[in-house]
């Protein structure tokens, strides 16, 4: 792997994030030397060890299936929305029609 | 110089009636009006704060105003996260732990600064501006809870809200010369924070005592339906054996014989505290760092520092994805640099072949962690080490710096990879800058109690506390 514009620009491309001209170099910059740190940690040993996810240790939390009188109301979710209809989002197509 | 009031302190005086809610909160806005635009330390604040809090005279926090970092959603101000994207962003519900303060009758006197997004330890990465150190203006707050550290710190709040991720309430509270509270990973609910690193993410007090501490631990800690990685595991009374000592508890120092410590003050410094806690009845040893898992040894916080990126920049790019703008807040345009920093990174590392190199090897040097931590505290009470390397710096030091935060926070960062809780504490204080050094005191799963403990007792026989009567 090549650490460079290139990929950075692809890598920005698949996380939906459009980068200036000026921002290229130096977030190229930041990446290289975070990778050259974290690469720290590839010769340790851990051959056997089991990742670990989680620190709680709970599994299957279960609660009732029941709305909660103090849950946000549909009509609250939509407050932030900058267009809306009949309760549902509306967003930009996004797919064209052939 | 106002009325510098703890929140048990302000309780008493209530309760005395010697003193009127409209005093303390004429102080506050007071010192709200002439001081927050040099500390920068408040992005809203609640105007009907004190009508709020004349509903609440009879309730366990007698209607008090506390502080609370702007990633944590309450009703009726704006929640930021100190991010262009959600400038504009008004939250359609409620926090637990703000709403437990509130049927507490806590009143949330404003919103305090963080660095965007809580990414990084000095609150420069804030798009609204970096605050300042009230200890010191010259000098950053730390962070990301800078703004809650700096309120209390500069008696612009009784007391404050935080949120820790790996150091972000433990190193701006020790920066603050205040008290930070980092509990177990699912003490404290996450339900309505504005997500980092959800795997990491604790919520909890800064506070001037550690009784504070112990006093809003209560109200916030225990299981929430609305979170499902929060325990049911039972919450004592912290307050019944805070004043306990630590008479015959077995401490361990940690981290003081790595080289990059082993001289500063800062390892001095808690080898000194060791010797309070000794001088109480404690029985104290010195735990050698070991670079592979070793018995009785601790596992160096080096690779913390690794595998901590990895995790957290992982959760933060999936978690920043749903700013798409649709939803809420402005298009992706708007992220500031570390955020793009974060989430190139994340993205990167959960990417095909790289999750398994990256991602999957620091979940694996995560439960080394886990299992040092496990076996240290079959044998220890506590573990103390220093809450950060070293004082305060100076504002503009994570300029250019993409592991700056990283760094600052690397002693916390193992426990806070294993989930377990720790108290940041004044231990020392510089007197020529005015700045201080925190000890981190560690404790194991669901052992807050134990660790307020240790810090009240220290509290007590040092000097180090501002707001001790």
């Amino acid at each position: 792997m090549k650490i460079n514009e290139k990929l950075v620009k692809k890598i920005a491309l698949l996380a939906r994030l459009n980068l200036s001209k000026d921002e290229e170099p130096n977030l190229t910059k930041g990446f290289f030397q975070t990778i050259q740190t974290i690469n720290g940690l590839l010769g340790i040993e851990v051959n056997n060890i089991e990742p670990i996810y989680q620190t709680t240790q709970l599994e299957n939390v279960f609660r009732e299936d029941k709305v909660e009188k103090d849950r946000t109301l549909s009509h609250e979710a939509l407050s932030q929305a900058k267009k809306t209809y009949q309760g549902y989002f509306v967003v930009d197509q996004i797919l064209e029609e052939d | 110089m106002g009325l510098r009031l703890t929140l048990k302190k302000a309780i008493e005086l209530l309760d005395n009636k010697e003193i009127s809610l409209k005093e303390i909160y004429q102080d506050l806005f007071e010192k709200y009006s002439q001081e927050n635009n040099q500390y920068n330390i408040y992005l809203s604040v609640n105007k009907n704060s004190f009508s709020e809090a004349q509903t609440k005279k009879d309730k366990p926090l007698r209607g008090l105003p506390i502080a609370v970092k702007d990633n944590i959603l309450t009703l009726g101000l704006p929640a930021t996260a100190s991010s262009n994207i959600l400038r504009n962003y008004w939250p359609q519900y409620e926090a637990t732990v703000t709403k437990r303060i509130k049927e507490a009758g806590g009143v949330v006197f404003g919103k305090t600064n963080l660095d965007a997004w809580a990414h990084g330890s000095s609150t420069e990465t804030s798009d609204f501006g970096p605050t300042k150190n009230p200890r010191n203006p010259q000098y950053s707050p730390g962070g990301s809870s800078g703004g809650s550290a700096a309120a209390v710190a500069a008696d612009m709040a009784i007391a404050s809200l935080g949120t820790e991720t790996a150091g972000s309430i433990r190193q701006p509270a020790a920066w603050c010369g205040v008290v930070g509270l980092k509990p177990t990973y699912g003490r404290v609910s996450r339900y309505g924070i504005i997500a980092m690193g959800s795997s990491l993410d604790c919520p909890g007090p800064i506070t001037k005592t550690v009784e504070d501490s112990a006093i809003l631990l209560q109200l916030i800690a225990g299981k929430d339906n609305f979170d499902a990685t929060t325990s049911s595991h039972p919450v004592p009374d912290y307050q019944k054996n805070l004043k306990k000592g630590v008479k015959n508890f077995k401490i361990g120092i940690c981290y003081i014989d790595h080289p990059q410590l082993s001289q500063t003050l800062a390892a001095k410094a808690t080898l000194k505290a060791g010797k309070i806690f000794e001088c109480l009845g404690a029985e104290v040893e010195i735990i050698k760092t070991s670079t592979q898992l070793q018995k009785n040894r601790i596992l160096t916080h080096e690779y913390a520092i690794s595998v901590y990126t990895i995790v957290q920049r992982a959760e933060v790019s999936s978690n920043l994805a749903r700013y798409d703008g649709i939803r809420y807040g402005q298009s992706r345009e708007f992220f500031g640099h570390e955020a793009k920093n974060r989430i190139i990174l994340g993205t990167f590392i959960l990417s095909k072949g790289y999750a398994e190199k990256y991602y999957l090897l620091a979940q694996k040097v995560r439960r080394l962690y886990v299992e040092n931590f496990k076996q240290l505290f079959s044998k220890y009470d506590l573990l103390i080490s220093p809450a950060s390397p070293s004082f305060a710096l100076p504002l503009g030091s994570s300029a250019n710096n993409p592991m700056f935060g990283e760094l600052q926070d690397m002693l916390v960062e193992p426990s806070s990879l294993a989930g377990i809780c720790g108290l940041s504490i004044p231990m020392f204080l510089d007197e020529k800058t005015n700045l201080y050094l925190g000890l981190n005191i560690m404790g194991n799963y669901f052992q807050e109690e134990k660790i307020l403990q240790a810090g009240w007792v220290f509290e007590q026989t040092t000097d180090w506390n501002s707001w001790k009567n």
